[in-house]
C-alpha cells in the first residue's frame, strides 16, 4: 500500500508539473506587453516600467518565471487580480459557497442515483427499469447550459417553487435547485452504474448463499448486494468531479451564486488573466488530489484490491 | 433474458426471411461478415433509426437552412422585440427582434461544422498516436501514455477555457477554427487510448504474425491487418465524441469564449435568451431543444453502433 501511494504521488507530481506548465505557458508566455495592458491607454514611464519589470520578474527567462509562479502557487500566494485584490482572498470568499453547492449536488446524485439504481437493478425489465433507463439517456445528453436555464425558467419563474437566483449569501433552500441541476448528469451515470452492478451481484454465489441460509431480503440487499455494488460507484464520483467543476461554472453563473465557478466566469469575461490561471491551477490540484483519495478509498472499501 | 439465452438466440435463433437452421442446431448455411452482422442488428434497432433521422435532419439544416426558413437570421429589428409568432417566424422574435426559428435553424451549421472538423482532427491525431503507441510499444508508448495522463489530468472545460483565452488573443472572425483547434488538442486522448488498446489486442493475433512472417512491413501490417480489426470501437468513440464536442462548443460559446457574434450558435442564443427568460421563454426553448436533440442523436447513434458491433454488451 505504501509503495502504491508513493508511486501515485510521484505520478501526480509529474501530471501536476505538466499541467501547470501548460497553463502557465499558454496564459503568460509571449505576452506582448503586460505592463501596458495593465495601464490601459495611459503611457507607462520608464521608472515605473523598470520597477514593475523587476517586481514581476519580466526580464527573467521563461523557466525562472515559471519557477516563481510555482513557488507562489505552493505557498498559497496566487498573486493579485487585475483589479488589485489578492486572488487568495477572492478564493476564500468563494470556496464555501461552491463546496456547499457541490456537496449538496453529490448528496442528491448519490441519493437518487443509488436509490433508483438499486430498485432498477433488482427489478430489471420492469416498467420502472425501462423508464429510468430512458430518462438517464436523456439526462446524459442534456448539456448543462440547457438544463440550468430551463430549470430556472420552469421551477423558478413559472412554478415559483424555488428562488430564481441564490443571491449574495445563498441559504440551503436557494441552493437546492442549482444542486439538482449540477448533480443531474452524475445522478444519471451513478444510476446506470448502480443498476448494472446490482444486477450482476444479485446473481453472485454469495448472494445465493445468503438467501439459502435464510437471511431476510432486506439484509441480503443492503449488506450483500448494495455494499459490493457501491465500489465502482465511488470511483465514478471521483472521475465525475471534473464534470462537476465544469458544471459549477455554468450553474453558478446562471443562478448567480458567488462561488468559484462564477468568479472564474467573471474572470473569463473581464479578461482577468491572473485570476483565471490562479483559479484553474487550484481547481486542477483539487481534481488530482481528490482522484488520488478516491483511488485509495477504493482499496479500503474492497480488501480484495491490493495495490503493489 | 439471460446472457446465455441471448447468445443462443443471436447465434442460432431463426431470423425472419432466413433459412431456418436444420434440426440438431447446425449453424445457418449462410454466414455474414462482422460488418454485415452489425448492419443486420442496426436495421432492427429503432433507436438507430430515430438517431439517424435526427442526424440527417440536423445535417440538412446545416447544409441548406433555406429549406426550413426563408427568413434572414441576422435581419433583426428591435421594434419587434419579443413579438409573438407571425408570418414566417413561427416561434416569434427574441430580445434583439430576430426571428427565433430562423436563428435556430441557421445555428445548426456552426455546431455541425465544429463537431465534424473536431472529430476529424481528433480522429487523425488519435489514430496516429494510438496506432504508433500500440504497435511499437516501448519508450514511445510510455511517453504517449504520460502525455495522455497530463491532458486527461485537466478537466476538459477548464483546459478549454485557458486555451480559448490564449487563442482569442490572436484570432479573427467567428472563431470556428480556434474552437476546432481547442477541441482537437484536448479531445484526442480517448480516441488514442481506444485505438491503442485495440491495436495491442490485434497485434498478438496469429494472422499478424503470419503477415510478418511473409515479409510484410510495419506500415502494411498496420494498415491492412490491424486497422480493419481495430476500427469498430474507434468509430463508436468518435461518434459519441461528436455529440460531446457539439455540447462543448455550445458551452464555450455560452461562456463567451467560443464562437462570437455575428456567428450564429445555439450556445450564444441560449446565453442571451437565458438572461431575458422572464420576458420571453421561446428564444431559450428553441435552441435548447435543438442542441439537446443533436447531442442526444449522436450519443444514441454511437450506442447503437457499439451494441451492434459488440454483442457481448447487449442486454
Amino acid at each position: 500500500m505504501a509503495r502504491y501511494i508513493i508511486r501515485r504521488l510521484l505520478q501526480m507530481v509529474v501530471t501536476f508539473i505538466g499541467t501547470t506548465f501548460v497553463v502557465y505557458a499558454l496564459m503568460f508566455a509571449n505576452q506582448n506587453d503586460p505592463l501596458q495592458a495593465l495601464a490601459g491607454d495611459r503611457p507607462v514611464s520608464d521608472n515605473v516600467r523598470q520597477v514593475l519589470t523587476e517586481q514581476y520578474h519580466l526580464d527573467d527567462p521563461f523557466l525562472v518565471q515559471y519557477a516563481y509562479y510555482m513557488k507562489g502557487l505552493l505557498t498559497g500566494d496566487l498573486g493579485r487580480t487585475l483589479t488589485g485584490r489578492p486572488i487568495g482572498d477572492v478564493m476564500a470568499d468563494a470556496w464555501p459557497n461552491t463546496i456547499k453547492l457541490a456537496l449538496l449536488a453529490l448528496f442528491f446524485a448519490a441519493l437518487f442515483g443509488i436509490g433508483a439504481g438499486l430498485v432498477a437493478g433488482l427489478r430489471r425489465g420492469t416498467v420502472f427499469d425501462n423508464t429510468t433507463l430512458a430518462l438517464t439517456l436523456v439526462v446524459v445528453g442534456l448539456p448543462i447550459i440547457v438544463l440550468a436555464p430551463i430549470a430556472q425558467l420552469v421551477f423558478g419563474v413559472k412554478l415559483g417553487w424555488f428562488p430564481t437566483t441564490a443571491g449574495a449569501r445563498p441559504d440551503l433552500y436557494g441552493l437546492i435547485l442549482p444542486a439538482l441541476v449540477l448533480g443531474a448528469a452524475s445522478t444519471a451515470t451513478i444510476l446506470r452504474l448502480t443498476r448494472t452492478s446490482v444486477a450482476e451481484n444479485v446473481r453472485a454465489d454469495y448472494v445465493r448463499t445468503a438467501r439459502a441460509k435464510g437471511l431476510a431480503v432486506r439484509r441480503v440487499v443492503s449488506v450483500h448486494v448494495l455494499r459490493n455494488s457501491l465500489i465502482p460507484v465511488i470511483t465514478l464520483i471521483g472521475v465525475d468531479l471534473g464534470n462537476l467543476m465544469a458544471g459549477a461554472i455554468v450553474t453558478e453563473g446562471v443562478f448567480n451564486i458567488p462561488g468559484v465557478g462564477s468568479k472564474l466566469l467573471l474572470g473569463i469575461q473581464t479578461e482577468d488573466g491572473p485570476l483565471v490561471v490562479g483559479f484553474v491551477s487550484v481547481l486542477v490540484i483539487v481534481f488530482l488530489v481528490t482522484n488520488l483519495l478516491v483511488d485509495l478509498l477504493y482499496a479500503v472499501l474492497d480488501p480484495r484490491i491490493r495495490y503493489e | 433474458m439471460s446472457d446465455l439465452e441471448m447468445a443462443a438466440t443471436t447465434e442460432l435463433g431463426a431470423r425472419p426471411g432466413e433459412v431456418p437452421p436444420a434440426a440438431g442446431g447446425t449453424p445457418p448455411p449462410k454466414t455474414r461478415s462482422l460488418a454485415g452482422d452489425a448492419w443486420y442488428d442496426l436495421r432492427r434497432n429503432w433507436i438507430f433509426w430515430v438517431a439517424a433521422a435526427l442526424v440527417v435532419l440536423v445535417v440538412l439544416m446545416a447544409v441548406a437552412p433555406g429549406l426550413f426558413s426563408s427568413a434572414d437570421p441576422t435581419a433583426c429589428n428591435t421594434r419587434r422585440q419579443y413579438a409573438g409568432p407571425s408570418g414566417g417566424a413561427i416561434l416569434g422574435y427574441d430580445f434583439q427582434g430576430c426571428d427565433v426559428f430562423s436563428r435556430t435553424v441557421h445555428g445548426a451549421r456552426a455546431s455541425v461544422l465544429v463537431g465534424l472538423f473536431a472529430v476529424l482532427l481528433t480522429g487523425v491525431i488519435g489514430l496516429v498516436f494510438g496506432m504508433l503507441a500500440g504497435y511499437f510499444g516501448g519508450w514511445l508508448d510510455a511517453l504517449l501514455s504520460r502525455v495522455i495522463d497530463v491532458v486527461l489530468g485537466i478537466p476538459l472545460l477548464l483546459a478549454a477555457i485557458v486555451l480559448s483565452k490564449r487563442l482569442a488573443a490572436d484570432r479573427s472572425g467567428s472563431g470556428i477554427v480556434s474552437v476546432v483547434i481547442v477541441l482537437g488538442i484536448l479531445g484526442w486522448t480517448t480516441a488514442a487510448r481506444v485505438m491503442r488498446s485495440s491495436v495491442l489486442a490485434a497485434r498478438s493475433q496469429d494472422y499478424v504474425a503470419a503477415a510478418r512472417m511473409l515479409g510484410a512491413g510495419p506500415l502494411r501490417i498496420m494498415w491492412r491487418h490491424i486497422l480493419p480489426n481495430a476500427l469498430a470501437p474507434f468509430i463508436v468513440v468518435l461518434t459519441i465524441a461528436l455529440g460531446t464536442f457539439i455540447a462543448t462548443e455550445a458551452t464555450l460559446s455560452f461562456l463567451n469564449i467560443g464562437l462570437r457574434p455575428p456567428a450564429i450558435s445555439w450556445g450564444i442564443d441560449i446565453a442571451t435568451a437565458g438572461k431575458h427568460v422572464r420576458e420571453a421563454a421561446m428564444p431559450l426553448i428553441a435552441p435548447s431543444l435543438f442542441l439537446t436533440l443533436t447531442v442526444l442523436a449522436f450519443i444514441m447513434l454511437g450506442d447503437a453502433i457499439r451494441d451492434a458491433f459488440d454483442p457481448k454488451l447487449r442486454r
